[in-house]
């Protein structure tokens, strides 16, 4: 018996990096997943992000654990992909009991340059992205009368500062404050609502060529890298000392045992709480 | 395979309530305890503590769940009586992965009653037997070199005003001992977090003295049964709570518990894990 058996699992940003991790381990646990990614670059943001590719190989992963999933092409940017995505696994797997708003972008600009298309964006897919999440998977929850659990994934910076991350570390602020106050209004349906506030995982969002520059101004004069082992080895070295536990960054699983830990019904009693994955980062 | 098998778990306040349902839930998923209690009333307190039949029902509800036990009488507030109980823990395990600082006392009194003496003993308890319940096993666990999981119970109390002064005072101090032990103890991989549970139904209000103190503060009659007690403290605390209930059953901490103890919280550090039904943030 999984510990989310026969739930059903809403999951955003799920083709690659730390959502498919969350797919893979829900579905593990016995939950069905409905997942989705916008699987194409956009204009504003300079990271390459997932692809078509990518959220195949999510379903592969996913089915190879033994789940069911629904995988589609959709923006957070954009509701009614989003309720389109959500009717179709409603229909297939029955009532959304688990939403995972993931979906997040970093554009790594210094403030001077950050142009308002960016900061707009930035915030449109990590904060106005995670209430478009919630709208559309909230009426099929609170139409079933189960109550539910809901996972917003915040952000370390929200207590730290962070270098090149205004728009982003705003934008997961507010993350938080939709969380509390969903929680409080969400209580008496037994939906609770809680955020995760990771510190730096190992994904895409820092494994890139953007990221590779905020690394090799900080550790390497500005110089690039010739490996990525090397370039990996400078940005632990960067990181690493903000962390009580001295490593440079967490896994996607470690991020994926919060997710089902709040998903389960084990924090049945949990609600607006802002639970850190972080290696100490906040407090130090 | 248990989610917390092979660990060795050292738990204090464990002959009822929470600190029971801790032992019990952790044994079920495969660890060894070392459990203490003090085992009689103490004079400061307000309600009655635990007696060492309960710590039996602890030992014999460990062993029914597969796990195995020590358990012993001991006193937080004295060092060598705790460091006793860790020996013979050691003794028979061998090592201690996950410590528990769970035994609490409380006195309800504003803060004009309260004397020096009065809120030493809160803290004698709260806060330096804390300390007591810790030291040790760090010292072990650095020794071994494993890494390890140290969990406070602190009290949604640390993040809302209530009438205990001197309980807040200890419980919030928790929070940043724990912060600065989980700075210090980082490089050696021994994890250190709290709990912040919200209200908890247990022995330590579930009996008649507190009955007697609820019924007073509603300004009604005496309570005629603990169930009509029950019925009425649940309907004064659920405005308190986002989600629509009273308080929060020990098991629902042992759950956070389990979490923080096993491997699967292994970067978790310095977090306050609040199991509250949203009473803090409302």
């Amino acid at each position: 018996m999984g510990r989310v058996e026969g739930k059903v699992a809403f999951i955003t940003g799920a083709a690659r990096g730390q959502g498919r991790s969350h797919a893979v381990r829900l579905a593990e646990e016995g939950a069905s997943i409905v997942a989705v990614d916008v699987c194409h670059d956009i204009d504003e943001i300079a990271m390459p992000l997932a692809t078509r590719e990518d959220l195949e190989q999510t379903v592969r992963e996913v089915e190879a654990v033994g789940g069911r999933i629904i995988a589609r092409e959709a923006d957070v940017c954009d509701l009614a992909q989003l309720e389109a995505a959500v009717a179709e696994g409603v229909a297939a797997f029955g009532p959304i009991d688990v939403v995972v708003a993931n979906a997040g972008v970093a554009a790594y600009k210094d403030f001077p340059s950050l142009s308002e298309a960016t900061w707009r964006k930035t915030i449109d897919v990590n904060l106005t992205g995670v209430y478009r999440t919630v709208k559309a998977a909230l009426p099929s929850m609170v139409a079933a009368g189960k109550g539910g659990s809901i996972i917003l994934i915040s952000s370390g910076s929200v207590f730290r500062g962070g270098g090149l991350l205004t728009d982003y570390a705003t934008s997961k602020n507010g993350v938080v404050g939709l969380m509390r106050s969903l929680a409080l209004e969400l209580g008496p349906h037994w939906i609770r609502v809680n955020s995760i506030m990771p510190s730096t995982v190992l994904t895409k969002i820092v494994d890139n060529e953007v990221f590779a520059t905020v690394v090799s101004n900080a550790m390497n004069n500005g110089q690039p890298f010739e490996t990525r082992e090397q370039r990996l080895e400078a940005m632990n070295a960067m990181i690493a000392s903000r962390h009580m536990i001295p490593r440079g960054w967490v896994d996607t699983r470690d991020i994926s045992e919060g997710v089902l830990f709040l998903a389960s019904d084990d924090a049945k009693y949990i609600t607006s709480e802002s639970l850190r994955i972080d290696l100490g980062f906040a407090g130090k | 395979m248990g989610r917390v098998e092979g660990k060795v778990a050292f738990i204090t306040g464990a002959a009822r309530g929470q600190g029971r349902s801790h032992a019990v839930k952790l044994a079920s998923e495969g660890a060894d305890i070392i459990a203490l209690d003090i085992c009689e009333d103490l004079p400061f307190a307000h309600s009655p503590h635990a007696t060492p039949e309960d710590l039996q029902e602890t030992v014999r509800l460990v062993e029914a769940a597969g796990g195995r036990i020590v358990a012993r009488k001991a006193d937080v507030r004295k060092r060598d009586e705790v460091d006793a109980v860790i020996a013979e823990g050691l003794e028979a395990f061998g090592k201690i992965d996950v410590v528990i600082a769970n035994a609490a006392a409380i006195q309800y009194k504003n803060v004009f009653d309260l004397s020096v003496e009065d809120f030493e003993a809160t803290l004698d308890v709260n806060l330096h037997g804390v300390f007591n319940t810790v030291q040790t096993p760090v010292r072990h666990m650095i020794e071994r070199n494993e890494g390890g999981s140290i969990i406070l119970i602190s009290s949604g109390i640390a993040y809302k005003a209530t009438p205990a002064p001197d309980y807040s005072a200890a419980k919030t101090a928790l929070i940043t001992f724990a912060r600065a032990l989980a700075n210090e103890l980082g490089p050696n991989r021994i994890r250190v977090n709290t709990i912040e549970p919200g209200y908890v139904l247990s022995p330590a209000n579930d009996n008649p003295k507190y009955a007697e103190r609820t019924a007073r503060l509603l300004g009604r009659e005496p309570f005629a049964t603990p169930e009509e007690h029950r019925e009425a403290l649940w309907e004064q605390l659920k405005p308190r709570n986002m989600l629509p209930v009273g308080w929060v059953e020990p098991e629902a901490i042992s759950n956070a518990i389990l979490w923080l103890a096993s491997d699967e919280s292994r970067y978790v550090t310095s977090e306050e894990l609040k199991v509250d039904a949203g009473f803090a943030d409302k």
